[in-house]
């Protein structure tokens, strides 16, 4: 038995059996040969074989994934017929004389270092294809045999990360958790996890030497814990947890299509929080009334250059035609502090969290917002599109950024392009947001609580410190009592308040916001169903 | 020898997939065709070693090409570079 932590990308729990992927290259052993041109003939077998799998694979992605997603599995079979990568291998085998599955070990380290520290972010992320196609080959000239992902049963998947070709191939009903090795919350293995709802455990530091496949294992996504060869009682455990975990989840299905109502009639909004196009599908998948906080860094992020009109305008214009008529919030480019953007030049800050960041940028770089709002504007037209503006300290900035939409709006009426003056609201989110609320709601048209970073403000607690966690608490007066404030005020004015911060998905505080009156949830799409089973159980009315 | 320059207007600059579409365009042709960027230069059918250049948007590329087919080739790769990056 061993067990082995890691950071869980999403929390649910299995157990079966093991499949470890792409193990190391520590096995590639340097043999001395005598015959070169057997060596050298075995390199074009193995080729060949290679080419014809990806163009199975290209095949296979082409119908599954589309053209574009499938065009990786083009490309690896041109970087498998590069002359420098077989040149460099030939004169291995011929000058070493050394076996072909080592050389071919050694030249696609000396590439996959080429591409790994090239200044940029696509580039390096190449490192992985051609570890993807050198293993490729390595197989074909060994004979082991890939994967057979058709055949497995529903399993474990243990990799040092996943390569493209291997998430491509999975049956998606077959995979029960992923642990890596490597892999951020950005990796293909983390985006699948959450696309996916299984468990998944990354940065895990198993030796994948030691993991055989058809090992039992057990993988705790809330705990952040895997189990190999777990004893009787560990699965027994697991088991029972995994059927609860199960009920649970078809509780939570039978309350699709059932209203957010409370038992005494009060009803309230439940919208979600998501950050990519991608994400549109859980957000209709757990039935939310609409999107609540779509995060638009998105589109700024992972990129050398700023994104484009167009590029926008087909992602919100996307959004909004798929949420068909229910509403979609989206925030104003929210960067700096924590999320940090090269191109934007941004320079490092002592006080990332108190700094140029959000609507600061936006006020002062103009044409980054313009551009931001007229694809806003322009997506309108197709659908129920909400903007939200983040970081706001005061009137005057609501009515800078008001001055800013005139422009744009002018500008949009002298090209002849169609567009529609959203619904326009704020995030509230500094203490002083908070103490002008009655100020701020007479100029917008909603109020969205932001209670992370209002929870830092306010207590003055960095979240990111870990040392001050025994002095965090959540649910302080003092947040309660603002979160009042603001709805209030919102009332006074005939305007709505909703709350987008991870408070919003707090089940021990849903009762407590029904009775402050607060008009809207917006929370992560797998949290839909759960809070609307706590509204439906609650009691606002107050007994005396 | 024929040379012309050109500055990369796709967003996404010479990547994996537009630097494939290259070296197939430049297979087609007999000449040796070279693609140099701040004075590094290499082969135009050589995929890892065009995307080991990291050309990106708006950087100036310079093409050469020599060889019996030079005039076809220069028009042919001008194109390809006019219509796809």
């Amino acid at each position: 038995m061993q067990k082995l932590s890691g950071k869980s990308v999403y929390k649910g729990i299995a157990l079966g059996p093991v499949i470890v992927l792409n193990k190391s290259d520590e096995k590639v052993k340097r043999i001395k040969i005598t015959d070169t041109d057997l060596e050298l003939s075995k390199l074009e077998e193995a080729g060949k074989k290679s080419a014809g799998q990806l163009q199975k694979l290209y095949e296979k992605a082409l119908k599954e994934v589309g053209e574009a997603s499938a065009a990786i599995f083009e490309v690896h079979q041109m970087l498998l017929e590069d002359e420098d990568y077989l040149d460099a291998i030939h004169n291995m085998i011929q000058t070493e004389m050394v076996n072909a599955e080592y050389a071919v070990a050694v030249t696609g380290d000396n590439f996959y270092n080429m591409f790994a520290n090239m200044d940029d972010d696509y580039m390096k992320a190449r490192a992985a294809d051609i570890k993807d196609i050198s293993n490729r080959l390595i197989r074909n000239l060994t004979g082991e045999k890939e994967v057979d992902f058709d055949s497995m049963e529903p399993s474990v998947i243990v990799a040092d990360d996943l390569t493209p070709s291997e998430t491509v191939q999975m049956d998606k009903d077959k995979i029960l958790a992923f642990v890596t090795v490597h892999g951020s919350t950005n990796s293909h293995t983390s985006i699948l996890a959450r696309m996916m709802n299984i468990p998944a455990l990354i940065g895990v530091p198993v030796n994948l030497n030691e993991i055989q496949s058809g090992m039992q294992a057990v993988v705790d996504g809330f705990n952040g814990e895997v189990v190999f060869e777990p004893s009787e009682e560990i699965c027994d455990e697991a088991g029972k947890r995994i059927k609860e975990e199960q009920e649970k989840h078809n509780l939570l299905e039978t309350l699709k299509g059932k209203e957010n109502i409370t038992k005494d009639g009060k009803s309230i909004d439940v919208y979600a929080n998501i950050g990519s196009v991608g994400d549109v599908g859980y957000v209709l998948e757990n039935d939310a009334g609409g999107i609540g906080l779509f995060r638009s860094e998105f589109l700024y992020l992972g990129k050398n250059i700023y994104p484009t009109e167009e590029e926008q305008f087909q992602a919100y214009k996307q959004v909004v035609q798929m949420m068909a008529g229910k509403k979609v919030i989206i925030r104003t480019l929210d960067i700096g502090a924590d999320k940090q953007v090269d191109y934007f030049n941004l320079g490092r800050e002592d006080n990332p969290a108190m700094g140029y960041r959000a609507i600061r940028i936006c006020l002062k770089e103009k044409g980054i917002f313009k551009t931001q709002l007229r694809a806003l504007l322009r997506a309108s037209v197709f659908g129920n599109l909400s903007i939200m503006y983040p970081m706001i300290t005061s009137v005057d900035e609501i009515k800078e950024i008001y001055s800013i939409v005139d422009e744009v709006k002018e500008e949009l009426d002298g090209d002849g392009i169609p567009y529609e003056l959203p619904e326009q609201g704020i995030m509230i989110e500094t203490p002083a947001a908070v103490m002008i609320s009655d100020d701020l709601a007479e100029f917008v048209d909603f109020f969205s609580i932001g209670t992370n970073d209002l929870t830092q403000y306010t207590l003055a607690i960095d979240r990111q410190n870990e040392r001050l966690d025994d002095f965090y608490n959540p649910h302080h007066k003092a947040i309660l009592r603002m979160i009042k404030m603001v709805v209030d005020n919102a009332h006074k004015c005939g305007k709505w308040a909703g709350i987008c911060g991870e408070l919003g998905a707090d089940l021990e505080l849903t009762g407590e916001f029904l009775r402050m009156g607060v008009d809207e949830l917006s929370v992560a799409p797998s949290m839909i169903l759960k809070l609307r089973k706590e509204i439906r159980e609650s009691t606002v009315t107050v007994r005396e | 020898m024929r040379k012309f320059s050109y500055t990369i207007k796709d967003e996404v600059g010479l990547h994996a997939r537009p630097a494939g579409e290259l070296v197939k365009e430049a297979k087609k042709y007999k000449s040796r065709i070279t693609v140099c960027k701040d004075g590094k230069s290499v082969e135009a059918t050589k995929l890892m070693a065009i995307m080991g250049l990291g050309v990106k948007c708006g950087q100036l590329l310079e093409v050469s090409v020599e060889g019996e087919d030079e005039d076809t080739a220069y028009e042919a790769l001008k194109t390809f570079f006019e219509t796809n990056l």
